[in-house]
């Protein structure tokens, strides 16, 4: 690190390394005078999308530092979070109680779901991505054929909010009043137009220092060690195996809490399309804050999340004013998301090959003086 | 006595049984279960009220509709470029062809010779800067290659709105520009190769023209893998060390494999066009790469080996699971939860696959 940080300043390196970020920075400051909004009004807007996403973006960290990429499989803590608030919605449980009971709902759920990925993942070593992004497609099906068809007669519910009228199976949305907003409104205030839900922030912000806690841990440490290099830990004691498990369960489980933060603020429940959609926006927020497959920071959670969303507010917008068509903005902006993760990751396994090789190249070097 | 029996045991008996043991073992327990549960449903068809030849006609349709995407993977997998999870980059080149070809207003099959003939130079060049970049992230090709294809697929969606296609047939009818998400292929090339050669006996017919259009590719693909480019192309599939140190040029093996699967993925989207009878735009192509990958690791093929007996045999499976589980469930329980269960069965089945330490190499 150190000597990173001797090195002198590098106007290529650093555009070079924070290519996805300056991308975003540019296409911001293009849409912005285009979509002609107010600038209180945007800062609202990212205060309530900061809030909403920062939980579930935080998740990901903890696999990143464990060696395991990006992890995909966050959509099953998404699953089970919103298990536990399609129930409290139907036992009519209204507020902060009813939000805690979601999650005493899901942490079990998200327990076992998790310990099945990582297990899943334990036996795919070094295709860890494509495998975990395949789980959440499986959990997936499995998901909906416990929602659309067991939920009901398998697992009693009868609530005319919640199940189909045909009887079973749960609603395509659900309306999520007893819920709505509970956290944000417990200690908000207002600056000028501008809405500050503190609860929600103290949240957020707890779990970041949890998670610079977690990294001096014992497990925190053993973690990076994995990551580093798994037979070099394997040989220092480290349970390899278990580690890279835990890391999958304790990010699938904040994954489930982050849910249910993330649908309380919103007040609607997708059933069947909310959790695949927070998985690849996360994702995708994640690396526009400048994380890479083996790299991430809290830092680069909450600038991703500003970038992503201010994106995501002004291209519709823009799209509309420049060309006439709503459309083009939202395609425009879905385009922007898959090419974000395509561009990283690219760039990550470029800059990696060549680190590698200039490794080697060094490495020779110091063989070749040696002799 | 008994003696005589252990002996016969030992020496006859035993060793078919390790043998059978065996063979399970190497056709997989997934597929096996995947095999007895399509046997189950052609049995269980009959007392449910169906007919199997109505079902048997069904499985081979869809067999012909997307058999040759299936085989688009295979020459990805054979130089080691892995599951071609960016065939929506192929699909999109087909899109592409099939537009055009209905824009010059010629019908009849036809039409169909063009939109081949049409897609041919988009997938070349799309295929060649896929196979490109795949170069360049060797190792983690899978996960790059599906946010190519979903990349491509976003961004097209934006094509579809602002190219300056004109033909009344696919345009929408009010603005007059912009296409339509679903696009009839009635009086272009529908059918064109389903109702050549059919055979019809009973309730079963068999569309001989679909099934020898895939022979026809499908026997080139494997004499072509026969050839040197060919066995050149699975050696840097199967030991890329060893194909470097004879001379071989790994990267231009792998790009010509790319070329060559995304091509049949444009060829595929075609011939599944025609039977079909709609080109789907848009948000269309994004998750077709699924059942294809799903159905040649269902015919045994496995990250990093595969056969056209795969493709075919994995087709076959996949596609009849596909048309029988809706009709027998609808009939007996009443509910239909085959596409719940597709989903399971396909991502399942690639799960497996990535899973299996045949493949750790990537």
């Amino acid at each position: 690190m150190n000597k990173k940080m001797n090195r002198k300043f590098d106007t290529k390196d650093f555009i070079a390394n924070n290519i996805v970020p300056i991308i975003f920075v540019v296409l911001c400051i293009v849409c912005y005078p285009i979509a002609g909004y107010s600038p209180e009004y945007l800062i609202d807007q990212i205060i309530t999308r900061l809030v909403r996403n920062s939980f579930l973006v935080l998740s990901l960290l903890i696999p990143i530092m464990a060696g395991m990429g990006l992890n995909f499989g966050m959509t099953l803590g998404a699953m089970a979070g919103q298990i536990g608030i399609v129930f409290i919605t139907a036992w009519n449980i209204v507020g902060i109680p009813g939000l805690l009971l979601a999650a005493i709902i899901a942490t079990p759920i998200a327990i076992i779901l998790g310990w099945f990925c990582g297990k899943m993942l334990n036996m795919a070593k070094g295709r860890e991505m494509i495998t975990s992004y395949m789980i959440s497609f499986f959990m997936n099906g499995v998901y909906q054929l416990v929602v659309l068809y067991g939920m009901g007669p398998v697992i009693p519910l009868h609530s005319d909010q919640v199940i189909l009228p045909r009887g079973y199976g749960v609603r395509n949305t659900i309306d999520l009043i007893n819920v709505r907003r509970s956290i944000d409104n417990f200690l908000q205030f207002n600056i000028g137009p501008v809405r500050i839900p503190l609860l929600t922030i103290i949240l957020i912000a707890l779990l970041c220092v949890v998670i610079i806690w977690f990294r001096k841990t014992k497990l925190g440490q053993d973690m990076r060690a994995v990551g580093q290099d798994m037979e070099v830990a394997r040989e220092a004691g480290i349970k390899v195996e278990r580690t890279r498990i835990l890391s999958i369960v304790i990010s699938t489980v904040f994954a489930a809490y982050g849910m249910i933060i993330y649908l309380s603020n919103m007040g609607t429940l997708n059933t069947y399309n909310s959790h695949s959609q927070i998985g690849m926006f996360s994702i995708a927020a994640l690396l526009v804050g400048g994380a890479s497959v083996s790299r991430a920071s809290i830092k680069n959670v909450f600038l991703g999340i500003v970038l992503f969303h201010l994106m995501f507010i002004l291209t519709p917008q823009a799209g509309k004013n420049l060309i006439g068509q709503a459309q083009i903005g939202e395609f425009f902006r879905v385009f922007v998301s898959y090419g974000v993760i395509t561009l990283s990751l690219v760039l990550y396994e470029i800059r990696t090959r060549r680190e590698k090789a200039e490794s080697a190249k060094v490495l020779a070097n110091a063989q070749e003086a040696k002799a | 006595m008994m003696e005589n029996n252990k002996d016969i045991l030992n020496a006859y008996v035993l060793p078919v049984l390790r043998d059978i043991k065996e063979a399970l073992k190497a056709f997989g327990l997934p597929r096996l279960i995947i095999t007895g549960f399509l046997l189950l449903l052609f049995i269980i068809a009959p007392f449910a009220g169906i007919s199997v030849g109505a079902s048997l006609t069904d499985t081979l349709g869809r067999f012909g509709q997307n058999a040759i995407m299936v085989l688009a993977m295979v020459p990805m997998i054979h130089s080691g470029c892995g599951l071609n999870f960016g065939l929506p980059l192929g699909i999109i080149s087909g899109l592409l062809g099939a537009t055009l070809a209905i824009e010059t207003g010629i019908q009849g099959p036809l039409s169909f010779l063009l939109a081949i003939l049409y897609s041919t130079p988009f997938a070349l060049v799309f295929g060649w800067g896929y196979g490109k970049l795949l170069n360049k992230v060797k190792g983690s090709e899978m996960m790059i290659a599906t946010y190519v294809g979903f990349s491509s697929v976003a961004f097209m969606s934006i094509m579809w709105l602002i190219l300056p296609y004109k033909s009344p047939t696919m345009v929408w009818g009010y603005t007059g520009e912009g296409l339509r998400t679903t696009i009839s292929t009635e009086g272009f090339y529908y059918h064109v190769l389903r109702d050549t050669l059919s055979l019809r006996i009973g309730s079963l017919s068999i569309s001989f023209g679909e099934i020898l259009f895939f022979a026809l590719f499908a026997f080139i693909i494997w004499a072509f893998l026969h050839t040197k480019t060919g066995t050149a192309m699975t050696a840097v599939g199967s030991n890329p060390v060893f194909a470097r140190a004879s001379g071989i040029s790994i990267d231009r093996q792998r790009t010509l494999s790319v070329i060559m699967s995304t091509w049949l993925g444009a060829l595929g989207i075609l011939c599944y066009q025609q039977g079909y009878g709609f080109i789907q735009l848009y948000q269309g192509p994004m998750y077709m790469a699924m059942p294809a990958v799903s159905a040649i690791l269902i015919g045994g093929a496995s990250v990093n080996k595969a056969t056209i007996t795969n493709v075919v045999i994995g087709t076959i499976l996949y596609q009849g699971i596909v048309s029988m589980t809706p009709s027998v469930m609808n009939s007996l329980i009443h509910t239909d939860m085959s596409e719940v269960l597709r989903i399971i069965v396909s991502n399942g089945m690639i799960l497996y696959a990535l899973t299996r330490k045949s493949g750790a190499s990537r």
